[in-house]
């Protein structure tokens, strides 16, 4: 749908819309009892600044749930990767495993973090464990079905062009198999992120997460409305950089404004 | 897995490709037994051009499949330069009908697959593929991806891709049956030109008795399904080279038409009622 809003009237748009409710909260929060629930904006703005100016304290706790992200995104994709290939392979092991999958992935994932936790000790790999089983089963489902879905007529052709089953592996559904994993490089991604901040705020000694926890725990809104802001700007950082990522490298897939033909 | 080791001697005298007696039974969804084709007997002398016409659904493409190695027949041999073919038929080249280029791969790695399957030297590769893409007539295209071209285009580099193997025999399934007919007669023309060059066994497929008659030595007339097999065989006379859209004007060619026709009007017709039939 488009917008009868011209681009530069929109962006002004928008960030008056942000300045207004902005506005709107500041006023509000002038009350005391509305303050202790909702915090004020410019003290969030402190906060933020201490961060990262005045106190620096932040980065480390940043560089940690980056991390976190960035390894549970890793192990979790090659995985999934790897499982998703097997399975869309070979029709006895999916069809052997197909309920236990099915079980693992309704299963809410989050409880896993207390045994995690157990397993991994408070440091980053318990927050990497449960992003990994958040980005596994995305990467894990898509590589299976594009696995499934590879047209027949490509893999008959790759055959005739005198592809053994290792090439075809390697040129046909590998290829095909990481178009599907890109198409759903945004979900994983942002799993990842959450894993990693949901672990953090379950029980750990460092990240963003813990810095929520620590300050919900001596009731200062602000600092817990200050760490929610600067996640929402990480994450955004991250899907931009998945966007440009995808335009590198899906170069042969054609854009949603792209006719199929010249 | 592919087989290879054909003695290169061989078949002087063989057909290069031969369908005996082969019988193609699939079970339906439903788990009744469906006979796609029973007893077909065709013969592809080396150099030949052979074409086969059928009524919609009569599984042409059956057919080409189990001389490519790609399904086995139920029962019946197929054999190539007179050994029996067993899995995928590695001295043929399959154009398929509908899209069969990697999207992933621009058209100069596309058309360079075959050899590189082979284990090809980089650089001979590189240099063979461009000379193909070139004879197809799109030099200079070598970075298009396969969404960035039209289906004409698409078609050149499946035609270079499967050519580039040098394969003895050249299969093709209605080729060209999505392209406009202007597009459509240039690749007609440019196939037989190339065939020309070369002279390949070639099979080839189509629903389109023109194009049958235009391009072939002989056309091979397929029944209505099930239990297809072919009923009849006609030689095309007709001087070579022929230019595929003024061969329609040939005396030869009109008389050959209403030949085939009649054998073929009905098979149509009963090809159609029971596709009618059909919810």
């Amino acid at each position: 749908m488009k917008s009868e809003f011209s681009k530069p009237v929109l962006r002004a748009l928008q960030l008056a819309l942000l300045v207004a409710v902005l506005l709107i909260w500041h006023w509000a929060s002038l009350s005391r009892n509305v303050a202790f629930f909702f915090g004020r904006p410019l003290e969030v703005a402190q906060v933020i600044w201490a961060w990262f100016v005045t106190d620096a304290g932040i980065y480390r706790h940043l560089w940690i749930t980056l991390s976190e992200t960035v390894l549970a995104f890793f192990i979790g994709t090659v995985g999934g990767l790897g499982f998703g290939l097997w399975l869309g392979l070979s029709r006895n092991a999916s069809a052997l495993l197909e309920p236990y999958v099915t079980a693992a992935n309704s299963m809410p994932r989050v409880i896993l973090a207390p045994i995690f936790g157990m397993w991994f000790g408070l440091g980053i790999w318990s927050k990497v464990a449960l992003a990994v089983t958040l980005v596994f089963f995305i990467v894990f489902f898509n590589v299976y079905r594009g696995v499934r879905e590879v047209s027949p007529t490509l893999l008959d052709n790759a055959r005739m062009l005198g592809a053994s089953r290792r090439q075809l592996l390697r040129h046909v559904y590998l290829p095909s198999a990481t178009s599907w994993v890109f198409s759903s490089l945004h979900t994983s991604v942002g799993l990842a992120f959450v894993g990693a901040v949901v672990g953090e705020y379950l029980g750990s000694a460092a990240g963003v997460g813990y810095l929520i926890l620590q300050a919900e725990g001596t009731l200062d809104v602000n600092t817990v409305f200050a760490g929610i802001v600067v996640l929402t700007v990480f994450a955004l950082l991250l899907d931009g950089l998945v966007s440009l990522a995808e335009r590198r490298l899906l170069v042969w897939q054609p854009g949603p404004g792209e006719s199929g033909k010249v | 897995m592919p087989e290879h080791a054909h003695p290169s001697t061989a078949g002087a005298d063989q057909p290069a490709l031969r369908l005996d007696q082969v019988t193609c039974i699939f079970n339906a969804p439903d788990g009744t037994p469906y006979t796609a084709m029973r007893d077909a007997c065709l013969d592809v002398a080396p150099g030949e051009f052979v074409s086969v016409v059928g009524p919609t659904g009569c599984g042409k493409s059956t057919l080409l499949n189990m001389a490519a190695g790609l399904l086995r027949p139920t029962s019946g041999q197929v054999q190539v330069f007179g050994q029996p073919l067993h899995g995928v038929n590695t001295r043929a080249g399959y154009m398929f009908q509908g899209e069969a280029l990697m999207p992933w791969r621009n058209a100069l790695a596309n058309v360079s697959a075959g050899l590189e399957f082979a284990g090809v030297a980089a650089a001979e590769i590189t240099a063979r593929s461009r000379e193909w893409l070139r004879r197809v007539g799109l030099g200079g295209f070598e970075d298009r991806y396969p969404h960035q071209m039209s289906g004409g285009m698409r078609k050149r580099v499946m035609l270079a891709q499967t050519l580039i193997r040098d394969p003895d025999i050249i299969l093709m399934d209605e080729p060209f049956s999505a392209l406009d007919i202007q597009t459509r007669q240039l690749m007609e023309n440019e196939v037989l030109d190339l065939w020309m060059d070369r002279r390949k066994a070639v099979l080839f497929i189509t629903h389109d008795l023109d194009e049958a008659i235009a391009m072939s030595d002989r056309v091979v007339v397929l029944s209505a399904g099930p239990a297809t097999h072919p009923i009849g065989e006609f030689t095309i006379d007709i001087p070579r080279p022929r230019d595929v859209a003024e061969v329609r004007m040939h005396a030869r060619f009109v008389e050959l038409h209403q030949a085939i026709w009649a054998v073929l009007r009905d098979e149509v017709l009963k090809g159609y009622e029971r596709q009618r039939l059909q919810p």
